[in-house]
């Protein structure tokens, strides 16, 4: 892992040196500033049974949906295309190396984006100074969410990266796996409710495919293991397999 | 380890793209210091070799050892021995060309205390000094070519491996990088693919032809030039009747072939070539005797050296005729797509 940081670097440098960072970050926050005062100004109207704060982390999946396939298609696909993995790969570094340092760069600059948004709870606790609309446990719970589920967004969109050399592809692929996962897992939830008697271990498995579910949990204060062993084993085997694509694909193709 | 000479050693490699095989049963070896030039015809496999020693790309059969460590089993351990320039010399656009050189050291794991000095004296040989400021995006190719240059170098690596690197260059460049690599000739091993023959002829030790994904040819350009060259060429320049010179020749050796094309120029010469048998030198015996021949004044007389361009279009006609089916991969997939 003698690498690991030399590589993590670089990318760092890349993504604060490219202006689509920057193009990126502000468009993330206009959409995120406007959910936002959605959020609020339905609180105003109807009272809720959450802070708006709570409320507005529960959205998560809007962003992640096209924030995650921009943030991740370039950053394998790109080396792929242009033949700079070649490069790399041909230097003492272990494909290991290469997709952590992807993947780190990635979820940083994502924990980044979320921690802007963090200021529109500082605004809303100066100007609006309630206790009621401020609570910190659900704010705590919420980006200790959106953290944890973020480990598996983005190696979603690294391994997609993986798999191709066409930006564009990996794009689509990641927001098809992210689709999945968010909504298909609660529709299947509810269609299991509905009618019951299936085998168990599909049970099992949509019991793990709560996204939402997990997303209420944190930001009522409700913190289990189960959410943190989905998303932390989920990431690991898509880095493996990103791997495993790194070290295999360069032969096919 | 090291005490074997050969730096490089590649046994029956066998590269195979789905059905379409690329490499196809490759020997050979390279010793220390050695400077091999890699030559073929598109498609010929050399990409792909290169890309298999450099541990890239894994076999589909067959062992590579660089400086002894077979590269599928180590690695990372034979990268540490390569510097490598790929095809079409893919480098990132964003960066300035120091910052990219002092990144690669990093990688390739330059001690910190020589790091600098190893990154200036990359940037002196391939006479980027007053390049390294600049963003590599902006760069033209022949200044992007000499910054892949400069990364193949920067860790002095036992072998070096550059895919067509004088590609893009101007006849000033093509100097530098011969000169260059002849300042580290019998330090490091280099293997050096190229379409630009005279270079390769000019640089290089030994020469291996490959022809689709097989070794057609290999030696020194002087060894090549007996196994493949039929005929030696003399070329003269005359005054005077052509067929009767022919008669008269034919007294001298009968084998002897005249070509001309009679355009004489201002003054009345013509120039005409004279075919001999391969591998011996008639000069002097045909001067004389085009002396001898009365009514016809001879300017000038020489033997024409076979170029190795000339070498390698006989090696891969010969191969080709060889193994005609299936040599010609891409056309074949053409056509199996269409
Ligand atoms: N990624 C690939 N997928 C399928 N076939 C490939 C791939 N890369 C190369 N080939 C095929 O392998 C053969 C050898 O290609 P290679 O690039 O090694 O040739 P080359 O000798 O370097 O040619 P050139 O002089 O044009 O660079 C060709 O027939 C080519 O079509
Ligand atoms: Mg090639």
């Amino acid at each position: 892992m003698r690498h690991f940081i030399t590589l993590l670097k670089h990318e760092l440098r890349v993504l604060l040196i490219s202006p689509g960072t920057y193009i990126a970050a502000i468009l993330f926050l206009i959409v995120m500033g406007f959910v936002f005062q959605d959020y609020l100004t339905e609180s105003i109207n109807a009272s809720r049974k959450h802070s708006p704060g709570a409320e507005f982390i529960r959205s998560f999946w809007l962003p992640v949906f096209f924030i995650v396939p921009l943030l991740t298609m370039k950053s394998i696909a790109e080396e792929r295309r242009t033949g700079t993995l070649e490069t790399l790969m041909t230097t003492p570094v272990t494909p290991i190396e290469i997709v952590l340092s992807k993947f780190s760069a990635a979820y940083l600059y994502y924990i980044c984006l979320w921690i802007m948004t963090f200021s529109f709870q500082v605004v809303l606790y100066y100007f609006a100074q309630d206790p009621k609309l401020i609570d910190p446990a659900p704010l705590i719970g919420g980006y200790t969410f959106i953290a944890l589920s973020g480990f598996l967004f983005i190696s979603i969109g690294i391994f997609s990266s993986s798999l191709t050399k066409n930006q564009l592809v990996a794009a689509i692929l990641s927001f098809a796996m992210v689709f999945i996962i968010i909504i298909v897992g609660r529709n299947l939830t509810d269609w299991f409710n509905q009618n019951g008697n299936h085998p168990l271990l599909l049970r099992q498995i949509v019991e793990y495919l709560q996204i939402f579910q997990h997303a209420e949990d944190f930001t009522s204060g409700v913190v289990e293991t189960r959410p943190v062993v989905f998303y932390l084993s989920g990431a690991a085997v898509l880095l493996t397999f990103s791997i495993f694509m790194i070290e295999t694909r360069n032969s096919k193709n | 380890m090291e005490n074997s000479n050969k730096t490089i050693e590649v046994t029956d490699l066998v590269k195979n793209y789905g059905r379409t095989s690329a490499v196809n049963g490759i020997s050979f070896a390279v010793r220390k210091g050695e400077i091999v030039g890699f030559l073929g015809p598109n498609g010929a496999g050399k990409s792909t070799t290169m890309r298999i020693l450099t541990g890239f790309m894994h076999a589909t059969s067959g062992i590579v050892k660089i400086c002894d460590i077979p590269v599928a089993a180590h690695p990372v351990a034979a990268k540490r021995k390569i510097g490598y320039m790929p095809e079409n010399n893919p480098l990132p656009e964003e960066l300035r060309v120091r910052e990219y050189l002092k990144w690669r050291a990093k990688l390739k794991e330059i001690p910190f205390r020589k790091r600098r000095k190893r990154i200036e004296k990359a940037l002196e040989l391939c006479d980027l000094k007053r390049a390294s400021h600049r963003i590599i995006g902006r760069l033209s190719k022949g200044y992007r070519q000499r910054v892949g240059i400069a990364d193949a170098i920067l860790s002095q690596p036992d072998i070096i491996i550059m895919d067509e690197p004088t590609i893009g260059l101007d006849p000033h460049q093509i100097v530098m990088i011969r000169d260059l690599i002849a300042s580290l000739r019998g330090r490091m091993s280099m293997i050096i693919s190229s379409h630009i023959l005279p270079e390769i002829e000019m640089t290089c030790d030994r020469v291996i032809i490959i022809n689709g994904g097989r070794i057609v040819a290999e030696g020194t350009p002087d060894s090549l030039r007996k196994d493949f060259i039929d005929t030696t060429v003399y070329q003269a320049e005359i005054q005077g009747d052509l067929t009767s010179l022919k008669e008269n020749l034919a007294k001298l050796d009968d084998s002897l072939e005249i070509t001309g094309n009679g355009n004489a120029d201002t003054e009345g010469f013509s120039e005409i070539q004279i075919k001999g048998a391969a591998n011996q030198n008639q000069s002097e015996n045909i001067l004389q005797h085009l002396t001898n021949i009365p009514n016809l004044r001879v300017r000038a007389l020489n033997k024409h050296k076979p170029t190795l361009e000339e070498v390698f279009l006989a090696a891969t006609k010969r191969s080709w005729d060889t193994l005609l089916p299936d040599t010609d991969p891409d056309e074949s997939t053409f056509i199996n797509q269409s």
